[in-house]
């Protein structure tokens, strides 16, 4: 980069601009990040000192009481590993969709290929609304079971979308017309070339579909009502918005009401990080794909 | 799969390609791998849309979505003359608007200064933070807005020395929703028009620097000029939405006395539908949104396709 020293008409140097540049990323940083740390701060602390504003950068009386609560919690550990199978089931299931819809798609000379397209695209702005598609699941026997948290909305076109404009305009085409040549069927092209040449976009999917599934909790509040079913947002409701300690919790205290109060306080902050903790911990490895994913996609729609 | 291959058979008839039937036969594994998407999308999309008649009948479980008496108007009749018709409507159409107004310009801003900085380490921390608050669910998110606001202690309280329950003030309830909206999305926001921006040939930054342009100006005559059409579009697809408040978060942040600000549609459509069994009425408020949206998103669409031809959408 050449080092050019420009004091010109409407601006700064390019030292004091990149200057004044950091410094507001480094304010912006701050205000995104710090709810974030302070939650994490005070699940570590006595919440009594929280709330009496002792607890800002570090844990004022440092304590895993609200993480032992959290992991002793009956109906926390069920929403967990609830939580766990929907999103390993319905990311699989959801990524899959996506790719055997992407690739016959991604063929020009397919016959129908636009009506097709057309006809997965209308869903993304037109669809028949809450309680129509509630009787449908409800008809075709999906309610109270597990399916109806995944096939129901199982084709994601969006995605869809991305990943059929990554094949067209990321993958070489002489790859296709020699896997053509050397006879391979489209099911082969697709398992051998078109499959191990997208991961990157794959990876992105997977991610999308992953904190999708794992933060979803209005399709389990509507066709899986019942405790024993609940994901784990909708188990935290309760704790969060209803701010009401559980049966297992009240059961297994014995300080009284102060002692459960400040309970119910603490697993609202230990808990808030057990929920969100795996997905911030996995979306940072594939980061650097989303952008390209976006380009090769929703862009050019 | 015959049923498709009828359909794309018409289709393709217009297009008089001799060989057709045998492209067709010839495609026959990817018709396959369409077969399970199309099927799911018509059960579980196409049925439903054909299911909205609903809102025209007098739902009952033992007649049926299509053997139910037909009522006509009704429903919407009852809407329309329900006390808080017009609360809702506005409500929704004004937490929308604003939210559209606060947080469209933030992504913009953001993803032009971050894609000036120059130490690429930096870059990636400021956006791997900016990205975080997406990856949360909207629970979560609701629990955390409950938590900073407690009038006990609650962060935002204790910087400002109040005690206020914000929740119950009807007139916090927007700001709250549009600001922390713009804490969750705004840095992810930012992904559609990073992409476009790392489109651009450097060499005209290097030129640019050459001729003594500075970092706003550079700013100003090519990062803008290339990000008008994305800006566009993205405008359109949000006007679009205008009239889909999201059920989830209103509902979770919704208090019984923030209601004069918080009562919209999509959850007066839950309430009545899901949890009162109202089915048919439920379907026509959801209708009504529905059309609304509908008719928005074509207007915008036509302003739009006017004011720049090679912008179009789909």
């Amino acid at each position: 980069m050449a080092k050019t020293k420009n004091k010109s008409l409407a601006g700064f140097s390019e030292k004091t601009s990149d200057f004044i540049l950091v410094a507001i990323c480094l304010v912006i940083l701050l205000i995104v990040a710090y709810p974030l740390y302070y939650v994490l701060v005070a699940s570590f602390s006595n919440p009594y000192e929280v709330y009496a504003g002792k607890t800002f950068l570090l844990p004022s009386q440092f304590t895993l009481d609200g993480y032992k609560a959290v992991f002793a919690d009956d109906s926390i550990i069920t929403g967990y590993m609830n939580s766990i199978l929907y999103t390993v089931l319905g990311t699989i299931f959801s990524v899959v969709m996506i790719y055997l819809t992407a690739y016959p798609l991604s063929i020009k000379n397919l016959p129908g290929r636009k009506f097709i397209s057309i006809f997965f695209i209308i869903t993304m702005y037109f669809g028949g609304g809450l309680i129509p598609t509630y009787l449908v699941v409800k008809d075709t026997g999906l309610t109270n079971t597990i399916w109806a948290i995944f096939i129901p909305g199982g084709v994601a076109v969006g995605n869809m979308i991305i990943v059929r404009n990554f094949f067209e305009n990321s993958i070489p085409k002489e790859m296709i017309e020699a896997a053509k040549i050397d006879g391979a069927s489209q099911w082969t092209t697709f398992i051998k070339i078109m499959v191990p040449l997208s991961r990157s976009i794959m990876a992105v999917m997977v991610v999308f579909s992953m904190v999708a599934y794992w933060n979803d909790w209005f399709t389990a509040l509507i066709y899986l009502p019942g405790d024993e079913r609940a994901p784990l947002p909708l188990v935290l409701r309760n704790i969060l918005i209803k701010s009401s300690a559980s049966a297992g919790q009240a059961s297994t205290i014995s300080g009284g009401y102060a002692e459960l109060n400040k309970l119910t306080e603490m697993i609202k902050f230990s808990s808030i990080i057990v929920a969100a903790a795996p997905m911030l911990v996995f979306y940072p490895f594939v980061q650097k794909y989303f952008e390209k994913g976006f380009m090769a996609g929703a862009v050019k729609g | 799969m015959q049923k498709e291959k009828m359909v794309s058979g018409n289709q393709a008839v217009k297009l008089k390609q001799p060989p057709l039937k045998k492209r067709i036969t010839s495609y026959w594994q990817l018709y396959a791998m369409l077969l399970i998407p199309v099927v799911i999308t018509i059960i579980y999309k196409y049925i439903p849309m054909y299911g909205i008649q609903i809102a025209f009948r007098d739902y009952k479980a033992s007649r049926g979505m299509w053997g139910s008496e037909l009522v006509g108007m009704r429903w919407f009749e009852r809407f329309f003359s329900s006390p808080n018709c017009v609360r809702m409507i506005k409500n929704t159409v004004l937490l929308s608007f604003y939210g559209l107004l606060w947080s469209f310009p933030i992504p913009i801003v953001l993803a032009l200064m971050i894609n000036q900085l120059r130490f690429m380490r930096f870059k990636r921390v400021v956006q791997t933070v900016l990205y975080a608050p997406h990856f949360i669910s909207t629970m979560v998110i609701c629990g955390m807005i409950r938590i900073f606001l407690s009038p006990s202690g609650g962060l935002i309280n204790l910087i400002a020395g109040t005690s206020i329950d914000f929740l119950t003030e009807a007139s916090a309830f927007r700001t709250i929703y549009i600001a922390s909206g713009i804490w969750q999305d705004a840095g992810w926001g930012i992904i559609v028009y990073m992409a476009t921006l790392s489109n651009i040939d450097t060499s005209h930054y290097e030129a640019a620097k050459i001729d003594g342009a500075s970092m706003f100006q550079r700013i100003c005559f090519i990062d803008i000029p290339e990000l008008v059409p994305t800006i566009v579009l993205m405008l359109i697809m949000s006007a679009g939405n205008l009239m889909n408040v999201g059920f989830e978060k209103v509902w979770l942040l919704q208090t019984d006395l923030n209601k004069a600000t918080s009562d919209v549609i999509a959850v007066y459509v839950y309430q009545q539908g899901i949890e009162s069994g109202k089915y048919s009425y439920s379907t026509a408020v959801g209708l009504f949104n529905t059309v609304v949206n509908i008719i928005l998103l074509v207007v915008v669409n036509k302003i739009a396709s006017k004011i720049s031809e090679d912008v179009s959408f789909v």
